[in-house]
């Protein structure tokens, strides 16, 4: 009898961190197509700013100063950010959902390597992102942005690197958070700022000098410039760094905050840990 | 590996057959204290219930044993594992249900076990089996690719059981599973659990604030202020109480307690405006009370004890206290 009970009674194999990661994935994934209305403020929400802002500020600015031509294509590879910085940090508020309900309770005491599950929530929310920032592309054309096979890819790399970057930052922010609008408070004092500095709006050369400084730090410039790069290499637009090194400063940025989140979630303490 | 398993098992699991064990366990939030030194054992196959008032420290307790949390001071033991120190083989071996809902209701039942099982490793054939297993046992098997947001409360309890039983848990781990359930949805759970532990011989602890869901366990202990104060089988605890329970209710309640007990030598308790006493042969010694006391008493009752009772019997207090007074002392501790 005490043999039998301390007997798994099923053989499981020790599964490794990916199958739980994936089921994570997926369920992330699927949870959000099954809600349209998440879906359409998502994709309607950031073009409709792109086109209101973008041609408000356009006339407004000189052509040439920013090496990209016109605004609305300066402020294109911005809004693209800005569709990757809303979506990754809004698919982690399903991290307080989660908890509020008991799911994340039922993840936590699965024999699973905690960093299965964040990297299948980080994942599930990236993937989301990812594809909603691509989509954007379409409208690329329209304002004469037209990209070769190569560059997609690179922007899609960007592009992920940077959702996978803030979908992290979302992940860390909304661990310990108890309430949705706790976690609104954070974005608005500390994510909007973080896209204002990232040159989706102005370019940094332009800045004046505590500005400039805080855009310098700011990981996401390096995405901005990055997409800059890609997007308009012809104009040569003025980055702080060339395409690579700014590559490299956004993937080093994205396994920091995973390594954060991950370091939270798996802390084992005598406060409840969901 | 089984070697080294074994190295690794409690030495007092060995021969015992408790598979539960939990010695002295002490825990604090902050200057709160919850659990205040907390030891009982449950063995293999039982039921046992841990029925207590809100705030008397079971959640607390639940959430130590589930790897939720470390405890502040001592130490468990589930299926022959400290949850502390090695948490994941603690939660290969127990399924755990919780009180909010854990079911995904924008997914269907079978999806939500789906992804479950792989969360323990499961997959692919074996996965799709005991998915189908686990509907057919909790009869959902009809509705086995119907979103649960369709579902009832004690349809969507039925999946989260079903949840916690994908991997062929030895210990399962319920914390107030029947909340929100109507009394027939109610009864099914237990009639399940019941069917559960007899044909597998699953050790099933429950946590409960229910009189009556503790009468249907094999053995309780009854919890307050962040103690075990009772511990035993339902008739066991009973059997405690010296004959029958006695509650009379009075304009002066402490004059006359004070006065019953000088009078008749029996250890009374005053709540509210009611006097409550234990005594065998309780109908004759109502018939002395009135004899003795005419016109003081307004109302009296004789009964059997309950489990309310023996609660009452080691706390001095009512199992419901109102709620202002609840969250008052919560403070204070």
């Amino acid at each position: 009898m005490a043999q039998a009970a301390v007997t798994p009674r099923f053989a499981i194999e020790r599964a490794g961190p990916l199958l739980p990661a994936f089921t994570l994935w997926w369920r992330e994934v699927v949870r959000f197509y099954r809600q349209p209305a998440r879906v359409a403020g998502v994709i309607l929400s950031p073009l409709l700013f792109w086109i209101v802002i973008g041609a408000g500020f356009g006339s407004s600015l000189q052509r040439g100063a920013t090496g990209t031509g016109s605004f609305l294509n300066y402020f294109f590879p911005g809004a693209l950010i800005m569709i990757v910085l809303f979506t990754s940090i809004f698919t982690m508020m399903s991290v307080i959902e989660d908890r509020n309900e008991g799911f994340l309770l039922s993840v936590m005491v699965a024999p699973v390597h905690r960093s299965g599950i964040v990297l299948g929530k980080v994942l599930g929310g990236t993937t989301l992102s990812t594809i909603q920032g691509l989509a954007f592309l379409i409208f690329a054309p329209m304002i004469g942005i037209r990209l070769g096979l190569d560059q997609l890819l690179l922007v899609a790399l960007i592009t992920f690197l940077t959702a996978f970057a803030l979908t992290a930052l979302g992940f860390a922010i909304a661990w310990r958070m108890e309430s949705a609008q706790g976690f609104h408070a954070i974005i608005n004092l500390f994510l909007i700022p973080l896209w204002l500095l990232s040159g989706a709006l102005f370019p940094v050369h332009g800045a004046h000098g505590w500005l400039q400084v805080l855009m310098r730090i700011n990981p996401l410039t390096y995405g901005m410039d990055a997409l800059l790069l890609t997007m308009f290499p012809t104009t040569t637009p003025a980055t702080l760094l060339p395409l690579w090194p700014s590559i490299a400063i956004l993937a080093f940025f994205a396994a920091a905050v995973f390594i954060a989140g991950f370091m939270m979630a798996n802390r084992r303490s005598t406060v409840p840990a969901a | 590996m089984a070697t080294a398993l074994e190295n690794r098992i409690a030495p007092s699991v060995r021969n015992a057959a408790a598979v539960i064990q939990v010695e002295n366990v002490r825990h604090s939030y902050g200057n709160r204290i919850a659990l205040n030194g907390v030891s009982f054992e449950v063995f293999a196959g039982e039921i046992f219930a841990l029925l207590g008032p809100n705030g008397s420290g079971k959640t607390t307790l639940f959430r130590i044993l589930s790897t939720l949390m470390l405890p502040t001071w001592g130490r468990a033991t589930v299926a022959g594992f400290d949850p502390a120190t090695a948490p994941d083989e603690v939660r290969r071996r127990i399924g755990v249900v919780f009180q909010s809902p854990s079911v995904d209701i924008k997914l269907s039942a079978a999806e939500n076990l789906w992804h479950q099982g792989h969360l323990y490793g499961l997959h692919g054939a074996t996965l799709n089996d005991r998915i189908q297993q686990m509907l057919e046992r909790v009869r959902l098997g009809d509705r086995a690719n119907d979103r649960v947001e369709t579902f009832s409360g004690g349809m969507r309890r039925r999946v989260e059981l079903a949840k916690g039983l994908m991997h062929h848990p030895s210990v399962l781990l319920l914390d107030e599973p029947t909340t929100g359930l109507d009394p027939g949805a109610r009864r099914d759970l237990w009639q399940y659990l019941q069917e559960l532990r007899s044909r597998e011989q699953v050790t099933i602890i429950v946590t409960t604030h229910l009189m009556e869901e503790a009468e249907r366990c094999d053995r309780l202990a009854i919890m307050n202020a962040g103690q075990v104060v009772a511990l035993g089988t339902p008739a066991q605890l009973r059997s405690q109480i010296g004959g029958d329970v006695i509650m009379l209710e009075t304009n002066q309640p402490e004059e006359l307690a004070r006065r019953i007990q000088h009078k008749f030598r029996v250890a009374v308790t005053v709540m509210d405006t009611h006097v409550r006493m234990e005594r065998r042969e309780g109908h004759r010694f109502v018939t002395d009370l009135v004899e003795e006391f005419p016109g003081e008493i307004q109302s009296i009752s004789v009964s059997k004890p309950t489990l309310e009772d023996v609660f009452i019997d080691r706390t001095g207090h009512r199992f419901w206290t109102e709620p202002a007074e609840a969250s008052e002392q919560e403070e204070k501790r």
